[in-house]
């Protein structure tokens, strides 16, 4: 019960550090900022890979691994498309 | 060595929170977003780190081998192929597989550990809830972006009530199945059914909000996924989760507020209001009077004449995939000494900052592209004002007239700039599905026609001139 009560506190104080970090985002990179967001969401991963290791039932297993399937494209296509959004910006200071 | 793991989910964070952060300016968001990226994979190390300490018997390398492979393969293809114009429709998915993972997570933890305590049920549940709501959501919210499904509102009598019934019927389903876990078959049961409510219920949630709500949306679902990840946390005991999925839960409901501001409307009324339902009392009002149009040529020497234009992208010049003919009528029209800006509505495109990152794609100067609150005193000091493919965010009606639906709505004040062009395939109404004075106005013109062959040869004109 107290451990439930102290993983709340963490996740109360982690939306107040969100919100004050991402208030003063310009509109130009909100698109990245979501797409970056989105990818970071994807930590569900380490969720995935947890729920994977643990058992040799196959039900849980297939259940598992779609799990992994999900998180690893949203992982590594948000990021990878945010870097690409992001490159535009900087290819024309360059210029 | 299990703190070591922790201690590296603690490090994973703090880059998460930096990365965030570097992700609020221009200059460091590149490099914010690398940040993240390490981040993730230090975590995922740390992981599988920790199931090979952890583990005494065989490990399900095949399986995770697989799941990476499969699933980074997919990730990798899906963010090179894709077009610029189609950015809002891959973040749906993206978003839509994260909480079904969470759900997945959520349902193998189940499945795994059997019997469990009831709070630990009510974290399975919320993840379940809320990941099933952002997946089914996200594919609706996909299949409408790419145009799979009717992008207009889907109206039907009676749907908020049978909405609130679902809800109902999800939330005491959850209860059921937190109060009876220790029996776990009979909880799982539950929880399936739960889950099969959950899934119609982000459907039905999504179906009646049309186009120009999708920037709420998008963000909204983005929130979502985050808190679905946060309570799968919960379940898990993982800070690492329940911190990243904070951070973007409050990241998503921000962007979600910022864009409720820019359309006046509350979360309640984008949500469950069916914006579209206006459209039949209106549609008497929607007749065109005194509509001047003009052709390619007329506009070419209005904009050779005028010193200062300002361009104003919509949703049309996305749909047209207009951007990078306006980078060149931009740099023709710089070439002749004629200062050239862009005015951003905040809600324009279909998601947030969607037109930023096509003129992005385009070359166009981010310095350019200017707020709503920056350049509307300055359209009175305007020539030429240039309307690609947006309709209701120039709607004076939002100012002038109080019977509108979209009054009060902040819109930039293109009709007070000396000359109005529009440029636009037909009279038909925006989203809204009302009347665009602005079109009628004595300084407008018309160019009717698609937004790229129209930007296209207004440059020849220009070139010729």
């Amino acid at each position: 019960m107290i451990e439930l009560f102290y993983l709340l506190v963490v996740f109360i104080l982690s939306i107040f550090v969100g919100y004050e970090m991402i208030i003063k985002v310009p509109p130009t990179l909100h698109t990245p900022l979501m797409s970056g967001t989105n990818a970071i969401s994807g930590i569900i991963i380490i969720g995935a890979l947890t729920s994977l290791a643990y058992t040799a039932n196959t039900l849980v297993n297939i259940i598992g691994l779609f799990a992994l399937i999900f998180a690893t494209i949203n992982v590594i296509g948000g990021f990878m498309v945010t870097d690409r959004m992001l490159q535009m910006f900087v290819r024309k200071k360059e210029k | 060595m299990n703190i070591i793991i922790e201690f590296i989910y603690l490090i994973a964070a703090i880059l998460f929170i930096i990365g965030i952060n570097q992700l609020s300016k221009v200059k460091t968001a590149p490099r914010g977003n690398r940040l993240s990226a390490v981040a993730m994979l230090l975590a995922v190390i740390a992981t599988i780190v920790k199931i090979q300490l952890d583990n005494t018997s065989s490990i399900n390398w095949a399986y995770i081998i697989t799941g990476i492979v499969t699933g980074g393969l997919i990730g990798v293809v899906l963010s090179k192929k894709i077009k610029m114009t189609a950015i809002p429709q891959l973040v749906a998915i993206f978003n839509g597989l994260g909480g079904g993972a969470s759900v997945l997570v959520a349902l193998s933890y189940l499945l795994f550990n059997g019997v469990t305590t009831s709070l630990n049920m009510i974290t399975v549940v919320l993840s379940i809830i809320i990941g099933t709501v952002t997946f089914t959501g996200s594919m609706v919210a996909f299949a409408k972006l790419q145009g799979l499904i009717k992008s207009q509102p889907i109206l039907f009598k009676g749907r908020n009530i049978l909405n609130v019934l679902l809800f109902i019927l999800v939330i005491s389903l959850g209860v059921r199945a937190i109060i009876i876990c220790q029996n776990i078959s009979a909880a799982i049961i539950i929880l399936l059914i739960m889950m099969g409510v959950a899934f119609i219920l982000g459907i039905l949630l999504v179906t009646p909000i049309g186009g120009a709500d999708m920037p709420i949306v998008i963000a909204l679902l983005n929130s979502y996924s985050g808190l679905a990840a946060s309570m799968a946390g919960f379940m898990l005991g993982n800070l690492l989760l329940i911190i990243s999925g904070a951070l973007v839960g409050a990241s998503g409901i921000i962007l979600t507020k910022i864009m409720c501001k820019a359309m006046n409307r509350s979360l309640v009324n984008v949500l469950f209001g069916g914006f579209g339902q206006t459209k039949e009392d209106k549609k008497e009002k929607s007749e065109y009077i005194n509509i001047k149009q003009a052709s390619p040529e007329e506009v070419a020497s209005i904009l050779d004449a005028a010193r200062s234009i300002i361009i104003v992208p919509g949703y049309g010049m996305a749909v047209a995939q207009a951007q990078n003919a306006v980078h060149d009528i931009m740099t023709t029209l710089e070439q002749r000494g004629i200062k050239v800006e862009f005015a951003i509505h905040p809600v324009a495109g279909r998601m947030p900052g969607h037109m930023n990152i096509l003129l992005a794609e385009a070359n166009v100067p981010y310095e350019k592209l200017k707020e709503l609150e920056l350049i509307n005193s300055q359209f009175k000091q305007t020539d030429v004002a240039i309307v690609i493919g947006a309709n209701d965010v120039v709607n004076p009606a939002a100012k002038d007239d109080k019977s509108s639906p979209i009054y009060g709505m902040p819109i930039l004040n293109v009709h007070e700039a000396k000359t109005v062009i529009v440029i636009k395939r037909s009279l038909s109404p925006g989203f809204a599905g009302i009347k665009n004075e602005l079109f009628e106005k004595n300084n407008t013109l018309m160019l009717f026609g698609d937004a790229k062959e129209m930007l296209l040869k207004l440059n020849q004109e220009l070139n010729e001139l």
